[in-house]
């Protein structure tokens, strides 16, 4: 007898983000993975570990050591059929990549009208906190959210890490999935162990509150809820967290209710201030629901520096206490 | 056996990369291999494609000068390494031509019109006839390398047999890409046909400046891939090659790196001028070896230059020239709206509106 009910797993994001390139692999003969050390190895962080072993060598492809090279070939396997999913091995690593991403993936569908496209995704582990070595900490997901032509995805949890990825892989433009690598093994979340979607552009209110609006994602989810908690406990203030999980194309509708609703809006990212995301997300309130707001917008963001080395990386990464320290601020009345 | 590192070292044999330039037509029209056939017939009919190109990019130099299209990066010279090297093709083979490869993608199928569209400004001017695998220039330097290996590489997957070729020039051979699209060409043996016109300058920089290399085909050496060396005005040679290489792609036996020695007569587009980097007086020597003037030395040679019908061929392709003019200049005008179009096959929330935003602007 076949059960009804959906089966369902306990996995870390690392595992959901396996479990959702397995099931795609199955189901799409004309999807591969490119990367380095994705295969014999498994990924740095095990994201592709067991692929090679079912899959084979032609469809999980250990690479040269050449980021540009890995997403220049799999331009040319995507205009001819393929389905190519390109692991960077660290977001840190990808400029290398940059000429061939913003020169041809983004491009080659408005330059012939159409005739070719490029249907691929981009993985990279972002952001710091795991203390990795210098320059593997990087959060440049604004670089990208600048281009025309280019998705970005980063997800904040296991169950939304899988159904992004499936979408992206089923997108038929260029994807950037983001990975926050310090969420990576964090916690667990219940995944079917089905196929599932979750829709590229929606985003996603973790917690409701009429009071204050949280605009966050990835890494920065999980300080972002401890300080709306710790809002709600010491302040009985109700903070509306509100994960974006997709940067490119923004969920403008969500975003405005809440803003709508509450008047204060708090943004929290971790990469840097200046033309950081955070900017963007500001200039859309502005232009949409200036009038809304009771007090100016207030930023929790990465510094104008360089990521640190892992000895002073706490330093550097938003963390709870700022964010509530923000909400404070936001909630002050002139 | 030696007694010291340094009469080691000094015993090395050092490996002699010579890469002989090939040849099948001498400058002076003669045979260079007395033994093989040559065959007249094809050789008119590449006579005539080489005719159609130089006058097509003539043509497309007047039509700038008169402010009829915009910068033009002409290519008059390298009318044999293109027309060679694009004839040994088949259809379903890919093509990822710069901005300089008009011959090639001519003899390939894309119309002059099309052509003619790119260089005033039209984005319709990428569009290749449907069944044709022509991407759009490539404007950036050898990033066409790798999306030629890739393209060709999923041949491989799909258990076809048919092959990319990738166009660019010796400046090309400097950037990063260049050495990862051989390298990743080599590492999963794709049939890829990496094909460098060395017109010996990348805009002012001559050749030597650009490298200490002897020859461009030596850096195939280092991938354990083929390099050829051919001489790129010799059209039959090019050709042979080209169909050595092509075959032995189609067959899985990996990519090939010809160097096709060439000469560009004129600047790097019509918004620069050559004689401030190159003295121009060497294009005189150059035109001894002129691709069509070698041809046309070795058909009287054999006797079969008919001036009759070259003359009249020569009509025909400027009547062919004339009316893509016609056609390009009468065409409809370009749609704005192409631009917010095609950026997603779905478009976006926020470029909806921007795309509404500019309709209001256009029609107010």
């Amino acid at each position: 007898m076949t059960s009804s009910l959906q089966q369902t797993k306990e996995l870390t994001m690392v595992q959901a983000i396996t479990d959702g390139l397995k099931i795609m692999l199955e189901e799409d003969p004309t999807t591969m993975i490119l990367g380095e050390d994705i295969g014999v190895n498994g990924g740095v962080f095990r994201a592709t570990d067991g692929l090679l072993e079912q899959f084979g060598e032609h469809r999980v492809i250990d690479t040269p050591l050449a980021e540009s090279g890995i997403i220049g070939t799999s331009i040319g396997l995507a205009l001819n059929g393929f389905k190519p999913i390109a692991e960077m091995q660290f977001q840190g690593f990808i400029y290398p990549a940059f000429e061939q991403i913003v020169s041809h993936a983004i491009r080659i569908r408005t330059r012939t009208l159409g005739a070719f496209t490029v249907p691929m995704v981009i993985r990279a582990p972002y952001g710091a906190g795991i203390h990795a070595p210098e320059l593997h900490s990087d959060s440049m997901e604004a670089m990208f959210t600048h281009l025309p032509g280019l998705k970005v995805v980063i997800p904040s949890n296991a169950y939304d890490a899988k159904g992004l990825l499936i979408s992206a892989i089923e997108d038929p433009d260029p994807v950037l999935f983001m990975e926050p690598m310090r969420t990576y093994r964090s916690t667990r979340a219940t995944v079917p162990s089905e196929k599932y979607s979750v829709k590229i552009g929606e985003a996603s209110t973790l917690t409701t509150g009429e009071d204050v609006t949280i605009l966050a994602y990835g890494n920065m989810i999980s300080p972002a809820l401890a300080a709306a908690k710790q809002a709600k406990e010491n302040d009985n203030v109700n903070v509306e967290v509100v994960d974006l999980r997709t940067l490119y194309p923004l969920d403008e509708q969500t975003i405005l209710e809440s803003v709508e609703k509450t008047g204060r809006v708090v943004i929290v990212h971790e990469g840097h201030k200046t033309s950081g995301f955070g900017a963007e997300l500001i200039a859309f309130i502005n232009d949409k629901a200036l009038f809304s707001l009771r007090n100016p917008i207030v930023r929790v963001t990465g510094y104008d520096v360089h990521v640190p080395f892992f000895s002073i990386e706490e330093h550097y990464i938003p963390n709870a206490t700022r964010i509530y320290k923000a909400i404070e601020t936001v909630l002050h009345e002139e | 056996m030696t007694t010291s590192l340094s009469s080691y070292l000094d015993q090395l044999e050092r490996m002699d990369h010579d890469y002989p330039l090939l040849r099948m037509i001498q400058p002076d029209g003669s045979k260079a291999f007395t033994e093989e056939e040559y065959d007249v017939t094809l050789l008119l009919s590449f006579y005539k494609q080489m005719l159609r190109a130089r006058m097509f990019d003539r043509k497309a130099i007047n039509l700038q000068r008169q402010g009829r299209i915009g910068t033009y990066a002409p290519f008059e010279g390298q009318e044999a390494a293109q027309i060679g090297s694009a004839s040994a093709l088949q259809q379903g083979d890919w093509m990822f031509p710069t901005y300089r490869d008009h011959a090639a993608t001519m003899t390939y199928g894309h119309s002059l019109e099309t052509i003619f569209r790119y260089w005033k400004g039209r984005i319709d001017g990428c569009v290749p006839p449907a069944g044709l695998n022509i991407l759009p220039p490539s404007v950036p330097i050898a990033t066409q390398l790798l999306h030629a290996v890739g393209a060709s590489w999923a041949e491989r997957l799909k258990g076809q047999d048919r092959v990319a070729i990738a166009y660019f020039g010796d400046g090309a051979t400097s950037e990063g890409d260049f050495h990862e699209g051989l390298n990743f060409g080599s590492a999963f043996n794709t049939p890829t046909i990496f094909f460098c016109q060395n017109n010996h300058f990348a805009i002012s920089v001559p050749i030597h400046k650009q490298m200490k290399s002897r020859t461009i085909a030596q850096k195939a050496f280092a991938y354990d891939i083929e390099g050829i060396r051919v001489d790129g005005n010799d059209v039959l040679a090019v050709y042979k090659v080209m169909a050595y290489a092509v075959e032995k792609a189609r067959r899985g036996d990996g990519p090939t790196l010809i160097e096709a020695v060439t000469w560009r007569y004129g600047a790097h587009t019509t918004a620069d001028d050559p004689t401030k980097y190159r003295d121009q007086s060497i294009n005189e020597e150059r035109r001894d070896e002129d691709c069509l003037l070698r041809l046309e030395r070795f058909l009287r040679q054999e006797g079969v230059f008919d001036e009759q019908q070259i003359e009249d061929a020569t009509h025909e392709i400027a009547m062919e020239i004339d009316e893509a003019v016609e056609r390009f200049e009468r065409a409809e005008e370009p749609n704005p709206h192409d631009m917010f179009d095609h950026v997603f096959e779905d478009q976006t929330p926020s470029l909806r509106e921007q795309h509404q935003q500019f309709q209001k602007e256009v029609t107010s």
